[in-house]
């Protein structure tokens, strides 16, 4: 190989392994909006499953509150042992619970509770989809006149939109308890006025907030989750891949929409 | 010998299927260049053909699980390939398939995988639906195993329980993906009876996937071999066995070629 067929080659190989990259991007980007799109389509379509929807609401809600509960709790826990330490130095333990109860329903508990159930349904969700696909029992599926994301797809991510404000509610109150118990319990703090404080600078704006980008949220996994298990291929190693890149790349989007959704919604 | 006479169909007559050169190639590599049949009602066609021939790929074209590069597939005058998605619904409505390795649903057990279209497509009460699902687990010489998981079946047991499902509908158009692979003679014999006895009682178009000579003449209309993307024969089985080609006597009598396998 010449010198410059040599340099050639060693400035293609990176640029070629960006564009693609870039393509593989697009290419999920697009997987995500079609059965985003898809979705949307066939939600309120005849016939309705009532008894998937409600085995998967159970699946994603009650199955999933010890998780989400014991984050909420003990973030609670840590936040308030942090923050009062660190406002202990300027006299203002006072706000403690304020912060707190700010933190948590405003950001902390939508966006752990939905990287918890990131990490336990958009990761189960591939793994189902996925291997459904690769024993083909998506193609029996629509071999039977039935429509796949009718019939898995729909289910599961209204299940999952719909469980998560509610987990999140949960992981609200369980994270104020948390707080309020080591202020309290732990650094001494008055009962009385931590709970004043906490109540009185939370709206119910930043309530309702924190539960809309938990459906958001919510939506998301589900979206990514069911994508990456409805396009698998190769086998259990594809299977495996995507059940691997459902858990990463939910919980990135999650993070960076969680930016564009604060910022929208306040 | 042919069991059901085959009423010669009327040249006015159209097609059931009518598959119009169809391409497909995979990643750069061709797996059907070109291939043009027309089955017609009430036919039993059996494709054969070598493994990887692309026999899996030209089946699932003709229900629509795979969209050709270029052709047609036409179901009743309807083109599947062009049709929406609601037609394409209403057009697979008419078959039922069972797949290579049963597809079934692992989350069922095998009662529900049976019922799954009925519940679906019919309005049939729960005891109706159980007798056909039993009826149709015994044509499979399968009876008794209703309550079992797919997980608890043998590869064999699980592509028969895909055999009834795909039957439960009593379907018009019947697409069975090796049917009889990896089953002992004598239920391969079974299997190939059903198909045969299904033949006799509904008007039903079939096309089978086939390694097994033997039970390609039993079944068979006629006998199409796939080679390199294309039907390069169709006939009759008594014509089949006699058509002169080398690749095709080989194939019928199980023995090597001289030149590889490209
Ligand atoms: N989804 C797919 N993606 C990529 N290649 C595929 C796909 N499906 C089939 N192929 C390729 O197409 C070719 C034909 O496959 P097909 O499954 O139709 O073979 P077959 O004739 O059914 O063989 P067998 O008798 O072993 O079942 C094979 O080379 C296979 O690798
Ligand atoms: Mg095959």
């Amino acid at each position: 190989m010449s010198s410059s067929a040599r340099l050639l080659h060693s400035v293609r190989t990176p640029l070629e392994a960006v564009g693609l990259r870039t393509t593989a991007l697009f290419e999920e980007a697009g997987r995500f909006f079609f059965i985003l799109y898809q979705t949307g389509y066939w939600l309120l379509r005849r016939p309705f499953d009532g008894r998937q929807w409600l085995r998967q609401m159970v699946r994603v809600g009650v199955d999933s509150i010890p998780v989400v509960g014991l984050t909420a709790l003990f973030t609670g826990m840590v936040m308030a042992l942090q923050t009062y330490r660190g406002f202990e130095r300027f006299h203002a333990e006072a706000y403690v619970g304020s912060v707190v109860s700010l933190s948590l329903t405003r950001e902390l508990a939508p966006v752990l509770a939905a990287l918890m159930i990131a990490g336990r349904i958009g990761s189960s969700l591939a793994a189902e989809l996925g291997s459904m696909r690769v024993t083909e029992q998506i193609d029996a599926l629509y071999a039977m006149a039935t429509e796949p994301i009718h019939y898995l797809i729909v289910p599961r991510v209204a299940a999952t939109t719909l469980m998560l404000p509610p987990l999140v509610a949960c992981a609200d109150g369980l994270g104020i308890l948390g707080g309020y118990g080591v202020a309290v319990g732990l650094m001494g703090a008055n009962p009385v006025v931590y709970w004043e404080k906490t109540f009185q600078y939370l709206d119910l704006n930043d309530v309702f907030s924190g539960l809309i980008k938990a459906a958001a949220f919510g939506l998301i996994l589900s979206v990514t989750g069911c994508a990456k298990g409805f396009f698998t291929s190769g086998g259990a190693e594809g299977v495996g891949r995507s059940t691997t890149a459902a858990v990463v790349m939910a919980s990135l989007v999650i993070l960076i929409s969680d930016f564009f959704l604060t910022k929208l919604l306040f | 010998m042919n069991p059901s006479p085959t009423p010669a169909p009327s040249p006015a007559a159209p097609p059931k299927i009518a598959v119009v050169d169809l391409w497909k190639s995979f990643s750069g590599k061709p797996v059907l260049k070109g291939l043009t049949v027309e089955i017609s009602s009430g036919e039993s066609l059996v494709i054969v053909g070598g493994s990887g021939a692309g026999k899996s790929v030209f089946l699932k074209h003709l229900i629509g699980l795979i969209r050709p590069d270029r052709g047609r597939v036409i179901v009743d005058g309807q083109d599947l390939t062009s049709a929406d998605a609601a037609v394409g619904l209403e057009l697979r409505k008419k078959f039922g398939m069972s797949f290579q390795e049963g597809a079934l649903f692992d989350s069922l057990d095998v009662f529900e995988n049976i019922a799954f279209p009925l519940r679906r497509h019919t309005r049939m009460t729960a005891a109706e639906i159980a007798d056909r699902v039993r009826e149709c687990l015994e044509l499979v010489h399968l009876p008794g195993v209703e309550r079992k998981s797919p997980s608890e079946l043998s590869g064999g047991m699980r592509r028969r329980v895909g055999l009834a499902r795909a039957i439960a509908m009593k379907p018009e158009i019947l697409l069975f993906d090796e049917p009889n692979t990896g089953l002992d003679p004598i239920t391969s014999a079974v299997i190939d009876n059903v198909i045969v006895e299904m033949r006799e009682h509904l008007p039903v178009t079939m096309v089978t996937i086939t390694h097994d000579m033997k039970s390609a003449f039993r079944i068979a209309d006629r006998v199409a071999m796939l080679r390199e993307g294309v039907l390069i024969a169709t006939a009759p089985p008594d014509e089949f066995r006699r058509i002169p080609d080398p690749y095709i006597q080989k194939f019928i009598a199980g023995e090597p070629l001289e030149e590889e396998v490209a």
